[in-house]
């Protein structure tokens, strides 16, 4: 039972702030992603939790227990780090077991645990080589078994996939997945990949800046991002957003007549998703100037003008669109977002609608 | 065969010769005897005087195994001190933010451009005050003086080629800080920190002036030759100075390949 709080965690570097006043609560066994840029702070608050950094102000507590001023080692966690740190002059089943040593587990244990985590990343063939005799996808494996082999409560991971070819990436995951779903561990998962998230994690912690811009299951982070960075980070291609001006309470775009949120006034940005907007008849949509068209296999991107603004869409591949045609395009009214142009932030989040059944099944 | 491999192998030939021939002519001094020494041009072989004769000459003069002993002592003394001083020092240089650190490198090497000539005299009158006149210890204090700097800034730079992670993932998997160093850290460093040691022997070992300032009748090997063999025949003196070669050549030949891979040549 080890639920993380985060409470009002503050970071600096003399005068730049890393962390600005961080809330996160993660539940026990939950699996939480922060996801963000480079430079984010999401690699520094995983750090303040493990202990290897020491926060400005706030506090962190794991299980229950203020660690806040623990050395690494009495805060019972696991990290995996980014360049793995599988230590070099230890075979693999003595860097598997070297967190159950350091505990003074007793040799029977040890060997015990170490060979169920082994056969769970399914190392065992290499349980008597040295780290420099396998590869990177393998030294993963390693890094992640001595992770799980002193069965720890909370598990940190740095960007643990980041260094592994595209497929082996994509294999790392599904696997990672069933693992830690099967051990029941609490886990914070740095990543910049969105996708890595949205496939791992059961909610996401967007960061940008040092702040939390949103967290939220993925689905949700995805349809109703909390501000336009949200937005334009999670999924690829990125939301759209369209700076739309409001007269009469009406947003007029092409054809359209929208309804923004009650109250809003002179401008507002309309954020909708590459595959909400569907290619419509002229009379029920506005125009977009193809500009580009990627063709991606199971769908084409295409790449174009509205409004004066750039739009992305994604359409089906058939039938095949030509660069320099002007179509029209009609958003799914159910998916559509407004944001504040001024401070990027959506509005009447919640009252409008909520997310559908369909989109928050996992 | 280009131009490029030419000049390749004739760089190699030269540095060969620039510490070969050298070695080579004191050896053969030394075991060929007066007619050798005398003659010349020198034979290209092992002359037919060849005998070891004038080694073990060598080896017989009075004095020679207690000034060796001398100078293993204080060898061994100045490895010790480079190694427990220089260490820390150097994990500190690698692995600490503090203020002065780029000073403090430079100033460490600095200590080497400081002439011991002229600290000379105020050290032998120190040393007599402290009671470390004529001594050992005082010798491998003065010699320690000379090999810190290299223990600092190797040692350094090998604790800065191993990742700081892998002290972090110690600490996150049970170790305090000085066990993650001693389970983690030193079995990565110790093969360098092995060369060091010897590096700072060999320094010591070597090392003439100030040994002959500092001692009087507890002589190192070094300071002891220059002292009674000016006044011998060429042949011992050739003897004397390839006695004096052997271990140095010896140990730096071992430790080639770290001495190498610390000075940011890569052997791997």
């Amino acid at each position: 039972m080890a639920a993380i709080i985060i409470d009002n965690v503050t970071k600096s570097f003399g005068r730049f702030v890393a962390l600005e006043r961080v809330d996160l609560h993660v539940a026990d066994a939950e699996f939480v992603a922060l996801l963000g840029p480079s430079g984010c702070g999401k690699t520094t608050l995983l750090r303040i939790i493990a202990g290897l950094e020491t926060q400005s102000s706030g506090r962190v507590q794991i299980g229950g227990r203020d660690v806040s001023a623990l050395a690494p080692r009495k805060r019972g966690l696991a990290m995996v780090f980014q360049n793995y740190a599988v230590f070099p002059h230890m075979t693999v089943r003595q860097n598997v077991g070297f967190g159950l040593r350091m505990a003074g587990a007793d040799p029977a244990r040890i060997e015990r645990q170490v060979a169920r985590a082994a056969a769970l990343l399914h190392i065992e063939p290499n349980l008597d080589r040295y780290p420099a005799q396998l590869s990177g996808g393998q030294r993963q494996r390693v890094a992640v078994a001595r992770a799980l082999a002193i069965e720890p409560s909370v598990l940190l991971m740095d960007e643990p996939l980041s260094n592994l070819d595209a497929l082996l990436r994509l294999e790392m995951r599904a696997e990672l997945k069933s693992v830690l779903r099967e051990a029941g561990t609490t886990t914070i998962y740095v990543t910049h990949d969105q996708t890595e998230a949205m496939g791992l994690a059961d909610r996401i912690a967007v960061l940008h800046a040092g702040r939390i811009q949103q967290i939220g299951p993925p689905a949700e982070v995805y349809a109703l991002p909390a501000t336009t960075f949200v937005g334009g980070f999670v999924g690829s291609p990125p939301m759209n957003f369209l700076t739309l001006a409001v007269t009469n309470r009406q947003v007029r775009l092409g054809a359209l007549t929208l309804a923004p949120p009650a109250g809003s006034e002179g401008q507002i940005v309309l954020g909708v998703r590459p595959e909400d907007l569907q290619p419509s008849a002229a009379a029920e949509g506005f125009p977009f100037a193809v500009r580009v068209a990627e063709p991606l296999g199971s769908h084409i991107v295409l790449t174009g003008e509205s409004a004066g603004q750039w739009v992305r869409v994604i359409v089906p591949p058939e039938p095949p669109v030509r660069p320099g045609v002007t179509m029209h395009l009609r958003p799914r009214l159910d998916r559509v977002v407004w944001m504040d142009p001024a401070s990027g932030a959506a509005i009447g989040r919640g009252e409008g609608r909520k997310l559908g059944t369909e989109a928050a099944g996992d | 065969m280009t131009f490029r491999r030419a000049t390749f192998i004739t760089g190699i030939v030269v540095l060969c010769a620039w510490t070969l021939v050298p070695i080579y002519l004191i050896a053969l001094g030394a075991v060929g005897g007066r007619p050798v020494v005398n003659s010349w041009p020198k034979p290209f072989l092992p002359p037919a005087s060849f005998s070891l004769g004038t080694m073990r000459d060598f080896l017989d003069i009075a004095g020679v195994w207690t000034s060796a002993l001398y100078s293993v002592e204080a060898a061994v003394l100045c490895m010790a001190f480079s190694i427990l001083l220089g260490v820390p020092a150097g994990y500190a240089l690698a692995r600490f933010v503090f203020a002065g650190a780029a000073a403090y490198r430079l100033l460490v090497l600095l200590t080497r451009a400081f002439p011991v000539a002229i600290l000379a005299l105020p050290l032998t009158v120190g040393f007599i005050r402290l009671g470390l006149y004529d001594t050992p210890l005082g010798v491998s204090l003065m010699h320690t003086a000379l090999a810190l700097p290299f223990a600092v800034l190797v040692s350094a730079s090998l604790f800065q080629a191993i990742p700081k992670e892998l002290e972090e993932a110690a600490w996150v998997f049970g170790c305090s800080p000085v066990r993650a160093f001693l389970r983690v850290v030193l079995p990565l460093a110790l093969p360098g920190i092995a060369a060091t040691a010897i590096f700072a022997f060999v320094i010591s070992w070597n090392e003439v002036f100030a040994a002959s300032v500092l001692t009087v009748r507890h002589k190192t090997l070094t300071a002891y030759l220059l002292s009674v063999l000016s006044e011998s025949p060429l042949h011992v003196q050739f003897a004397g100075g390839f006695v004096l070669i052997i271990p140095s050549v010896l140990f730096i030949f071992l430790v080639r390949k770290r001495l190498f891979s610390m000075w940011g040549i890569a052997n791997r």
